[in-house]
């Protein structure tokens, strides 16, 4: 049954998602084995300072001559994990408070609702630039931080979409035997809103990748040596200024990334009213 | 050219030999709408397989006259709808006419170009829908949009079409015809605006209207109203008009003609007298019996009442109260119906007794003890008493659930069944409701209308209850199938002894299977106890028009009803 899904949901993705499911499938590859398919480890230098592209090299190297290949891999690594950690943070939080409120109604949902409106008023960026300063800039905190403030759009979405199902007569009827918000939540809601969530989570992972980023090159994020794409675009910024391309190879990897996430969850949401309907 | 001679001629292979002579002689001035061989087919693809089409209508063939009324009927899915459209020459999203003729006037309006067929929609046929409320823009007067289709085909100026609206306005009895266009459309009841739907139709002064199921979204005493006035507008305006609707009582009251539909085939064609009267099908025979339930009235019993209602107010918003004062009672065993329009808080009472919505004042006893006012605070074993069924069937059902974790799930929650024995359960109760084990892993969707009722009725049986509430649960069904569930709903009822307080605003299923009776009216009990009683005079006021405005199935009952209400108005 499930493979079937899986199959059919493949077998409706345009050419579009299929090429943005390619480059995910070769990214997250890439960041699974990174020790074993980089040619060299990320903090080794193994050339001059800004080499163009050579046999040895094969994206050239950055501006402390380590191997860029090697970065990006490692980077892609980080990158995933940080990010992918904290939307699936960001998503427990989210849709499980969301649903909370939509179930309860009344006071809850009010308490709720307006501390996320609250929370949603600070400018995120700003938000997680002042947190992270005073807090200790170690991965946990990083994940932890963009993990609660993401949090906020999913529960917005969440709350919304369980508001419709809440007021079905299966959800009523489950009230009617006696079941409690748990059983609502988990049995009756949640396989309901689970398209629009995924979606959303797909959304949700390219922003984290693009906050995250940003943060590393704020300097917030992940901390040098380790490689981050958004730490590696920073890094290599200035040399630009020279006419040495380095700093875009690492940004044309976020930009890849985030347009193939983009377009897989595009081709999704499409489908999402059949995939509601027919089972 | 008789109905008979025709089917037969476009069954034989003869078809064109007779197109050709009747091209020859000329079309007889009084056809004004002639199908032949309609076939329209619908492209579907399922997820995971090949892009198929299947036949939604095949072989339909029909004339209609001018002025003349063909009544379309057949259950859901029987392609009445879809015949209408394609009387317009246009296929919903998916469907597609692939054969046949639509003579409109002898010319066939198939083949003609997508500009030649905008001229004759909303011009020369009207059309009248459904649902009238999502048919008018709540933004836009009435008015303004019911000569919208005049002005646009430059048929009548401004000026005259305004005219023109105020005077059907009158002819359809609306009320202060010279202002109702200034109306928006939520300022005029259900009633009143399928009676404006029709304005808009009859405005371009067309030749024929498609009207389609327009009284079925009405309360039956609006119905007659507005079936009244459709009925004197076709008269008076001399429109040809195909009247599609599930109900045969209704459309014997308006049609020339009927043909009986079922599944994209014709089953029976004929004049109304023929199809009432004498129908030859097995299957117009069916739909032409009235209800074959009946069930004997049980005494009541020395016992006291199962469920006790007293002095119930109720009020959503705490201000205006939608029940006033409602007291009932109801015995094990037993059946009370409770009656009357939407608006009149039959449903309301249903929330209260399950404590859905606490009232505002009154008591609720429930086998002797007092029942607490919210849901929150009652115990498992009350609410395992009192069960559920709903309208709508597809929505009371979880999408994502199969049918076995549907059922199952009552038995594991009230009683802590599991395993193998919940499974041997769920399928002794899929059984019971004459579905088979082979359901166990269905999910809603793949189950056909009646068996979703099936399925909900299963799911409060599982709870073991004495008392059921089923809230409209007939309503959303087609009459054959009703009538399924109602016999399945009787016979659990012998089996299990279980009481049901059943909602509805069908009168024929109230007389079929009640054993007392509450008759609703703005949030008031107008009548209440025995069914010998409530149904035998003297009525007061409102049940006496509750009861007499349900359609009975006979030629000339609409005429007979209106007269003798206009006697009795006379006599007052």
């Amino acid at each position: 049954m499930k493979n079937n899904l899986m199959l059919d949901l493949l077998s409706h993705l345009s050419w579009g998602a299929r090429i943005g499911l390619l480059s995910i499938l070769v990214f997250a590859f890439a960041a699974t084995f990174a020790p074993w398919v980089s040619p060299f480890t990320q903090d080794e230098i193994v050339g001059d300072v800004w080499e163009p592209i050579s046999a040895n090299s094969w994206l050239g190297t950055d501006q402390l001559g380590r191997d860029i290949l090697s970065r990006l891999i490692h980077g892609a690594r980080n990158t995933f994990f940080i990010a992918g950690a904290a939307t699936l943070l960001s998503f427990f939080m989210g849709t499980f408070l969301g649903f909370m409120a939509a179930v309860s109604g009344g006071r809850t949902d009010q308490a709720l609702s307006r501390s996320n409106d609250l929370l949603m008023a600070i400018p995120t960026l700003i938000f997680a630039l002042v947190v992270l300063s005073v807090l200790p800039s170690s991965m946990g905190v990083l994940i932890v931080v963009m993990g609660v403030l993401d949090s906020t759009r999913v529960f917005r979405l969440s709350r919304a979409v369980a508001v419709d199902i809440v007021v079905m007569d299966y959800v009523e009827a489950a009230r009617l035997r006696g079941e409690n918000s748990l059983w609502i939540i988990f049995r009756e809601i949640l396989p309901n809103a689970l398209s629009p969530l995924f979606a959303e989570f797909g959304l949700r992972f390219a922003f984290a990748v693009l906050f995250l980023s940003t943060l590393s090159f704020l300097g917030l994020g992940i901390q040098p040596p380790d490689a981050d794409w958004g730490s590696m675009v920073k890094e290599n910024k200035d040399g630009i200024v020279f006419g040495i391309p380095a700093a875009l190879i690492p940004a044309g990897a976020i930009a890849i990334l985030t347009i193939s996430i983009n377009l897989v969850v595009d081709s999704i949401l499409s489908r999402t009213s059949s995939l509601k309907g027919g089972r | 050219m008789s109905v008979t001679q025709l089917i037969k001629e476009s069954d034989t292979e003869l078809q064109s030999e007779s197109q050709h002579l009747e091209g020859e002689q000329a079309m007889p001035s009084t056809t004004y709408l002639e199908v032949k061989d309609l076939k329209i087919e619908a492209s579907i693809s399922m997820p995971g397989q090949e892009r198929q089409s299947i036949t939604l209508v095949d072989k339909i063939s029909f004339t209609l006259g001018r002025g003349k009324v063909l009544g379309l009927i057949g259950e859901s899915g029987a392609g009445k709808s879809t015949i209408g459209l394609a009387s317009m020459a246009f296929g919903r999203g998916g469907c597609e006419i692939t054969g046949g003729q639509m003579l409109v006037n002898g010319v066939d309006i198939l083949k003609l170009s997508a500009n030649e067929v905008r001229k004759i929609r909303g011009a020369k046929i009207g059309y009248v829908a459904q649902s009238a409320a999502a048919a008018f823009n709540p933004a836009h007067r009435i008015g303004e949009q019911v000569i919208e289709s005049a002005i646009e085909h430059k048929l009548m100026t401004r000026k005259e079409a305004l005219a023109y609206a105020d005077e059907l306005f009158a002819k359809l009895g609306l009320p202060d015809p010279k202002n109702f266009g200034r109306r928006y459309p939520h300022q005029v009841s259900g009633g009143q605006l399928q009676r404006a739907m029709t304005v808009m139709a009859l405005c371009p002064k067309p030749d024929m209207i498609v009207f389609d199921e327009p009284t079925t979204a009405l309360d039956v005493t609006t119905q007659i109203e507005v079936l009244a006035t459709i009925k004197h507008a076709i008269q008076e305006t001399g429109v040809a008009a195909l009247y599609i609707t599930h109900d045969l009582a209704v459309v014997a009251q308006i049609a020339d003609d009927i043909m009986v539909l079922r599944g994209g085939k014709m089953i029976e064609y004929g004049s109304t007298d023929e199809i009432i009267n004498k129908p030859q099908e097995r299957y117009t025979q069916n739909l032409v019996s009235v209800r074959s339930i009946e069930k004997e009235e049980k005494p009541d019993p020395a016992s006291e009442p199962i469920l006790k209602v007293t002095n119930i107010d109720a009020a959503y918003d705490g201000v205006n109260k939608i029940l006033k004062d409602v007291t009932l009672h109801l015995h094990a065993g037993q059946t009370l119906s409770i009656v009357g329009e939407s608006g009149s808080g039959k449903s309301t009472l249903a929330r209260v007794i399950t404590g859905l919505l606490p009232p505002m004042g009154g008591a609720i006893e429930y086998d002797g003890t007092t029942l607490s006012a919210d849901l929150k605070s009652r115990s498992k074993e009350q609410l395992r008493q009192l069960q559920m069924i709903y309208q709508m069937a597809d929505v009371a059902m979880n999408p994502r659930q199969t049918i076995g974790q549907i059922i199952g799930r009552p038995i594991e929650f009230y009683f802590g069944v599991k395993g193998a024995e919940k499974r041997r359960q769920t399928i002794e109760l899929l059984e019971q409701i004459e579905l088979g084990e082979e359901y166990f892993h269905r999910y809603p969707a793949e189950l056909s209308g009646g068996q979703k009722q099936r399925v909900c009725i299963a799911r409060a049986l599982a709870a073991k209850p004495s008392l059921i509430i089923c809230d409209e649960v007939t309503s959303a069904l087609d009459p054959l199938v009703a009538d399924g569930i109602l016999q399945l709903l009787m016979d659990l009822q012998n089996k299990h002894d279980i009481a049901y307080l059943f909602i509805t605003h069908d009168l024929a299923t109230v007389k079929a299977i009640s054993d007392s009776i509450a008759v609703m009216y703005q949030g008031k009990l107008v009548r209440f106890g025995k069914k010998s009683v409530v149904l035998a005079p003297p009525f007061d006021d409102y049940t006496d028009m509750l009861l007499s405005s349900v359609p009975e199935m006979q030629l000339g009952w609409l005429e007979r009803i209106l007269a003798e209400r206009k006697m009795h108005s006379a006599d007052h």
